[in-house]
């Protein structure tokens, strides 16, 4: 899966790279929250061991070799974000050191091999281990499950990167500058096999390392549980997160016409002329408490509908002939330009206010529904 | 290989075939072995580039600052150009700037020019046919008279290598030649230590660097770990062991190594930490830029700079 250079053209690994050096930052962030400075030797011990595991050679069925990357069970046992950093140094030495990988080509190696491939399979590992007991066998069922969904989510950017080569980089003579292959023909053949073969190998591998580890290391295994339950979860990013949703939800205003699939009777008449009897039995039972996102019977409502390109007609008047009073005030009736800013500054409040209303109502829902179905394993933590 | 490196030549030959035990069937080498073949080769090739960055080439002299982003730019001028004769001077030029840092030139050419070409061109192979990339026709091997469908997929109406197919794949093989000779030209030519203290300089952050350059050193200790596991291993071996159970001692050694590298990352740090490391590494050494570094910068981006317009040019 190390691609070499030339096979991607410079947009597909800048592109890669300007993913992966905020990943790589925000993974340093993480590691140095949770790890402090004794994050160094066990990211370098852990990126020594990445590398050197990619050498083992397994026997397969047939008499022929292969090898694992690994990156699963090393997520498991430093934490993914300590893993992001040492699967790429050890790709960033096999490319320096080793010239094995491509150096324009780091960004895209290491956001295969080094992002997708831990931090996937740690997470489907948690979730297919959550609340399993550490002996049962759930657990090293749950480390090959997620060890084969990293790896071929791993080849499939991977021949996601190959295949957009092939279908967007044409010279004029449509023949290819870079890897000649587009996505139907990428795709299959880096998936079949990585599905058929090198993915099982690599959940083989991992759940006979995680078995060996549940008999002879256990306290590997919870390791990063420990140093996560040490860092416990703090609510403050997640209200940054919040507060910014709301500072650009009114960018929303600027979207032109009615989102697709998301048309009312009105929108429903003019796109197909008549209004679908079972629709309209339903149309109308429930109106919102903010409708269309402005205080109700205020002018703003008039305004938001119209700066949406819609038409706030009567179903049963001709479509597109009236023009209502806001348009009428900002003296654009007629004007092709769907947006005006006036009316974006108008609209705004109301806007904000259900962007409130509902961001309330979601967290709420979200931190009552997480209490409850968490409260059983605390309850259950406390007994034991 | 003995006078390349130093290493007698019986310690790194295998130790060859006696097939005795194996009667009457040709087994592969065991995974065991492979993998103690691919650990000594890693080892080897290491201890190789070292020698070949200690002797006095044109690029051994250049300073790894100028020399990495050098480097960098003629890569990034490579993955830029588009016309094969600008691909194939390139090519010719990685070639020029072996020879003149004293690179034995067989075994570069055997490194980039044997082994890249003919694994990027089996990849590339299958597209010079009209039945993927379709094209204008160069030569026509098979005239199916008639269009030719299998289940869905069209076959066409002929099997043709097309011009287009042989200038991608062409283009394909040098630029992939010429890049993997640039990174071979860095990885040869520097000393692994020069080579971190120079990527200070593309602002990597202190601590990428501290931990890169830890991890350089813990592999080598990692190889010998594992080389010692799987020798051991071999070494009590009578006959050949099922694939079951080689699996099964491949993964438990892969456990073992994972506890040992984590133990080891533990005394690693408490040593650290008593000699006064407070999550802030410290550089000493420092580079002076002399007038040949300044003359290759320049030559670097003058060549990009010709190459590009070059190719533009050309078309």
């Amino acid at each position: 899966m190390h691609i070499p250079d030339g096979y991607l053209s410079p947009q597909t690994a800048g592109g890669l790279w300007a993913f992966m050096v905020p990943a790589w930052y925000w993974a340093g962030y993480k590691v140095k929250s949770t790890l402090s400075t004794k994050q160094a030797p066990l990211v370098a011990v852990g990126a020594a061991f990445a590398f050197v595991i990619m050498m083992f050679n397994v026997p397969l069925p047939g008499g022929t070799t292969g090898h694992a990357v690994g990156g699963t069970i090393i997520a498991i046992v430093i934490g993914p974000w300590a893993a992001v950093i040492a699967i790429s140094v050890a790709l960033v030495i096999q490319a320096l050191f080793f010239a094995d990988g491509g150096l324009l080509a780091i960004g895209a190696n290491c956001f295969n091999m080094a992002f997708i491939l831990p931090v996937s399979g740690f997470y489907t590992y948690r979730l297919l281990a959550k609340g399993a007991a550490p002996e049962s066998p759930r657990r090293w069922i749950a480390a090959g499950a997620g060890s084969f969904v990293g790896l071929n989510l791993a080849a499939l950017a991977t021949a996601v990167e190959f295949g957009l080569q092939g279908d967007l980089f044409k010279a004029a003579d449509s023949s290819a500058l870079y890897s000649p292959y587009g996505l139907s023909t990428a795709i299959p053949a880096m998936m079949i096999p990585h599905l058929l073969v090198v993915g099982v190998i690599e959940a083989v591998v991992t759940s006979l390392i995680y078995i060996f580890l549940t008999k002879t290391n256990t306290v590997m295994l919870s390791n990063y549980d420990e140093i996560k339950a040490a860092s416990s979860f703090k609510l403050k990013p997640l209200i940054v997160g919040l507060i910014l949703l709301l500072v650009f939800a009114p960018l929303g205003l600027l979207a032109t016409g009615t989102a697709w699939g998301e048309w009312g009777t009105e929108d429903i008449v003019n796109e197909i002329g008549y209004v679908p009897e079972g629709m309209a039995n339903f149309a109308g039972r429930w109106e919102g408490i903010l409708p269309d996102y402005a205080f109700p019977g205020s002018e703003e409502t008039a305004a938001v509908e119209n700066d949406n390109g819609n038409n706030v007609s009567d179903a049963s008047t001709e479509a597109g002939a009236n023009v209502s009073a806001a348009d009428a005030n900002s003296g654009e009736a007629e004007s092709p330009e769907p947006i005006s800013l006036e009316g974006v500054w108008q609209s705004t409040p109301a806007y904000l206010v259900s962007g409130v209303i509902g961001m309330l109502v979601v967290s709420g829902i979200s931190v009552l529904s997480i209490r409850m179905l968490t409260r059983n394993s605390r309850k259950r933590e406390t007994l034991g | 290989m003995a006078d390349e490196t130093g290493i007698p030549a019986w310690m790194t030959q295998g130790t060859g075939g006696c097939q005795c035990l194996a009667v009457g069937r040709t087994r592969r080498e065991s995974a065991i072995k492979r993998t103690l073949s691919g650990l000594s080769r890693v080892a080897l090739s290491s201890v190789f580039s070292e020698q070949i960055a200690a002797r006095s080439g044109l690029l051994q002299k250049t300073d790894p600052r100028a020399k990495t982003a050098g480097l960098f730019f003629l890569l990034l001028i490579t993955s830029l150009v588009f016309n094969l004769y600008v691909l194939l001077a390139f090519s010719v030029l990685t070639l020029v700037l072996a020879g003149a840092s004293d690179i034995p030139l067989w075994f570069f050419i055997k490194r980039v020019w044997l082994f890249i070409p003919i694994f990027a061109g089996i990849i590339a192979l299958p597209s010079i046919f009209n039945v993927v990339r379709p094209g204008t026709a160069f030569w026509t091997i098979w005239d199916f008279g008639g269009e030719v469908n299998i289940g869905p997929w069209s076959l066409g109406t002929s099997l043709a290598i097309t011009y287009q197919g042989i200038e991608g794949a062409a283009r394909l093989v040098l630029r992939v030649a010429t890049t993997v000779s640039l990174a071979v030209l860095l990885a040869l030519t520097t000393r692994w230590a020069n080579l971190l203290k120079a990527l200070r300089v593309f602002r990597v952050p202190r601590i990428f660097i501290l931990i890169l350059s830890m991890t350089y050193r813990y592999i080598f200790l990692l190889l010998n770990m594992s080389a010692d596991m799987f020798t051991a291993r071999a070494s009590r071996m009578v006959g050949p062991s099922s694939p079951r159970e080689d699996r099964r001692f491949v993964a438990s050694s892969m456990g073992t190594l994972l506890g040992k590298s984590h133990a080891l990352s533990d005394e690693v740090y408490s040593a650290m930490v008593s000699r006064g490391y407070n999550g802030e590494p410290v550089s000493t050494h420092t580079f002076r830029m002399r007038g040949l570094d300044w003359v290759w910068l320049a030559t670097s981006v003058l060549i990009g700079v010709v190459a590009i317009g070059g190719d533009r040019l050309l078309g």
